[in-house]
C-alpha cells in the first residue's frame, strides 16, 4: 500500500506553469530523491506536499486519506490544516532554526505547543514535558548532537544547524520527512555529516522525499528517483536505473552535467 | 538683589518640579504610544484597504508636519474654534493636550518602526512554524516577537532619547514643564527675575536623564544578544 499518492498535481503563478500533471506514489519506508535543474519546480513540489503553496489541480492522499484535492471547492478550517500538515515534515534548505532558542527548545516547541490541545494538559503538564524533552534529548543524540542540546543556533555550525533541523522535523513524527536541498547551504565539508544522518534514517525506513543535486547520494539512498524538468516529472523508477541507465536524452544529458564535475 | 547662593536652593526647588512634570509627559507618553503604535502598525498591515490608506494618511500629515503646530491645534482648536475649551484651562488640562499630542505623535513614529522590524524577519521563520502545525498566534508570540524586539530596541532607544528633549516643545502650551520652570527667573519668580542661568541648568538634568536611560537602553540590548 502507498503511504502517499499524488494524482495530476499542478500549480501555476499568474501565467507561469510551474507543475504539470505530477504523478508519483510512495511505499512506506521508501525513500524517493526529486533530481532535475534550479526552477524544474522541485521545491514547489515539496511545498505543495507541505500545505506551503496551494496546487491548481491534483489530489493528494496520505494512507489512503484524501489530504487535499483542487476539485473540493469546501473550506477547510486552518485547525485541520494543522492537522493533516502534520502528516509531512520538512526540513529547509537553509534551516529556519528559531534563533532565541536552544538546540533542545528548537526541537521540543512545536511538541510542547501541541501538547496544549491535550485534554489532560492542565493534569499531568509537568510529566508531558519532560517527556517531551526526553524524547528532544534522544533524538539530539540520534543526530550527534548530545553536547549541544543547550547551545543557541548561533553557536552551531551549518551542519549542526541542519541535524537540530532534522530533529526538529523528527520530534512530531510525520508519516513523511521531506527535505529541500538540505545540503545545498553547507560548506562542501559540512555536507557529510548532514548526509550521514539522512542515510540512516533511511537505513531505518524513514519514508523520505529528499530534494537534492547529490547525484551519487540519491543513487545509494533512495529507492525511488524522479527527474523533473520545466514542471513536468520527465522520467521516474527505481534509483539506480534513473541515474545509472536513464532512458530520456534529458535526463541523460543532466546526468552527463554531474559526471563531468566530478 | 540676592546672592547665587541665596537664589539656588529656590531655583533647584523649582527646576525639580518642573523636571517631574517634564518626567510624567515623558512616561505616559511611552505608557501611551508604544501599545498604540503596534495597533496603528499592524492597522497598516491588514488586507482591508480603506484601514490602510487612513491610517497612511495619519502617520504621513503627523510625521509631516511639526510637532510644535500639532501641540497648539490640539490644545487651542478645541476651545478657539469649537468654541468647547473641554482641555480646560489649568495645569491639568494643559497636561492631558500635551499627553495627546504626544502619544499620537510618537505613536506612528514607533509604528513605522514595529513595521520594520516585522518585515524583517525572513518568512522561513513562519514556514517553519507552520510545518510544524504551530498556529498564526504562537507564530507570531512564541517565534516573532522576541526577535522583531530585538530588532527595534535600537531604533526605539533613539526614539525614546528624542522624546526626553522634545517633552520641552510642551513649553508653547505653557505646560509647567523644566524649561517653563527655568524660564520664569528670567521674567521674574519667587523675588528672582532677570537671570538666564537657570535656564542653562536645565540642560544637566536632560544630560543626566539621557545617559541614565542610555545605560538602561544599552542593558536591555544587551540581554537580548543571547541570540542572533
Amino acid at each position: 500500500m502507498a503511504i502517499l499518492d499524488v494524482k495530476n498535481l499542478e500549480k501555476h503563478f499568474g501565467s507561469t506553469r510551474v507543475l504539470n500533471d505530477i504523478s508519483f506514489s510512495l511505499e512506506k519506508g521508501n525513500a524517493l530523491a526529486i533530481i532535475g535543474a534550479s526552477g524544474s519546480g522541485k521545491t514547489t513540489l515539496l511545498r505543495c506536499l507541505n500545505f506551503l503553496e496551494i496546487p491548481n489541480q491534483g489530489v493528494i492522499s496520505v494512507k489512503d486519506e484524501v489530504i487535499f484535492d483542487a476539485a473540493a471547492r469546501g473550506r477547510v478550517s486552518e485547525r485541520e490544516i494543522r492537522r493533516r500538515r502534520l502528516h509531512f515534515g520538512l526540513v529547509f534548505q537553509s534551516f529556519n532554526l528559531f534563533p532565541q532558542y536552544t538546540a533542545l527548545g528548537n526541537v521540543c516547541l512545536a511538541g510542547k505547543l501541541l501538547a496544549q490541545e491535550r485534554p489532560d494538559f492542565q493534569a499531568n503538564k509537568k510529566e508531558i514535558f519532560a517527556e517531551i524533552e526526553e524524547k528532544g534529548r534522544s533524538l539530539l543524540a540520534q543526530m550527534g548532537l548530545s553536547d549541544r542540546a543547550e547551545h543557541f543556533p548561533h553557536q552551531l555550525s551549518g551542519g549542526q544547524q541542519q541535524r537540530v533541523a532534522i530533529a526538529r522535523a523528527l520530534a512530531l513524527e510525520p508519516d513523511i520527512l521531506c527535505f529541500d536541498e538540505p545540503t545545498s547551504a553547507l560548506d562542501p565539508e559540512l555536507t557529510g555529516e548532514v548526509l550521514r544522518v539522512i542515510r540512516s534514517l533511511a537505513e531505518k525506513e524513514t519514508t523520505m522525499i529528499i530534494v537534492t543535486h547529490e547525484m551519487a547520494f540519491a543513487r545509494d539512498v533512495a529507492d525511488q528517483v524522479i527527474f523533473m524538468e520545466g514542471g513536468y516529472i520527465l522520467e521516474q523508477g527505481p534509483a539506480k536505473e534513473v541515474i545509472g541507465n536513464p532512458k530520456e536524452e534529458r535526463t541523460k544529458q543532466f546526468l552527463a552535467r554531474y559526471r563531468e564535475d566530478a | 538683589m540676592s546672592t547665587f547662593s541665596q537664589q539656588l536652593p529656590i531655583v533647584l526647588h523649582s527646576l525639580n518640579a518642573g523636571f517631574l512634570q517634564t518626567l510624567r509627559l515623558f512616561g505616559i507618553t511611552l505608557a501611551g504610544a508604544i501599545p498604540l503604535g503596534l495597533v496603528i502598525c499592524l492597522g497598516c498591515m491588514t488586507r482591508f484597504k480603506p484601514l490602510t490608506a487612513v491610517l497612511r494618511a495619519v502617520i504621513w500629515i503627523v510625521r509631516g508636519t511639526p510637532l510644535m503646530i500639532q501641540l497648539l491645534i490640539i490644545y487651542y482648536f478645541p476651545g478657539i474654534v469649537l468654541g468647547n475649551a473641554f482641555w480646560g484651562s489649568g495645569e491639568r488640562g494643559r497636561f492631558i493636550a500635551a499627553s495627546v499630542a504626544f502619544i499620537v505623535n510618537y505613536a506612528c513614529y514607533f509604528a513605522e518602526i514595529y513595521r520594520g522590524g516585522i518585515q524583517s524577519i525572513p518568512v522561513g521563520q513562519d514556514e517553519a512554524g507552520m510545518v510544524l502545525g504551530m498556529t498564526k498566534s504562537q507564530i507570531f508570540f512564541k517565534v516573532k516577537l522576541l526577535q522583531m524586539v530585538k530588532r527595534i530596541v535600537p531604533p526605539m532607544s533613539n526614539e525614546i532619547i528624542t522624546l526626553v528633549k522634545d517633552t520641552s516643545l510642551s513649553r508653547i502650551i505653557a505646560l509647567q514643564e523644566i524649561i517653563w520652570a527655568g524660564q520664569s527667573f528670567m521674567k521674574g519668580h519667587q523675588g528672582i527675575s532677570g537671570v538666564i542661568w537657570p535656564l542653562f541648568f536645565t540642560a544637566i538634568y536632560y544630560l543626566v536623564f539621557t545617559g541614565i536611560l542610555t545605560i538602561v537602553l544599552g542593558a536591555i540590548e544587551k540581554k537580548l544578544n543571547f541570540f542572533r
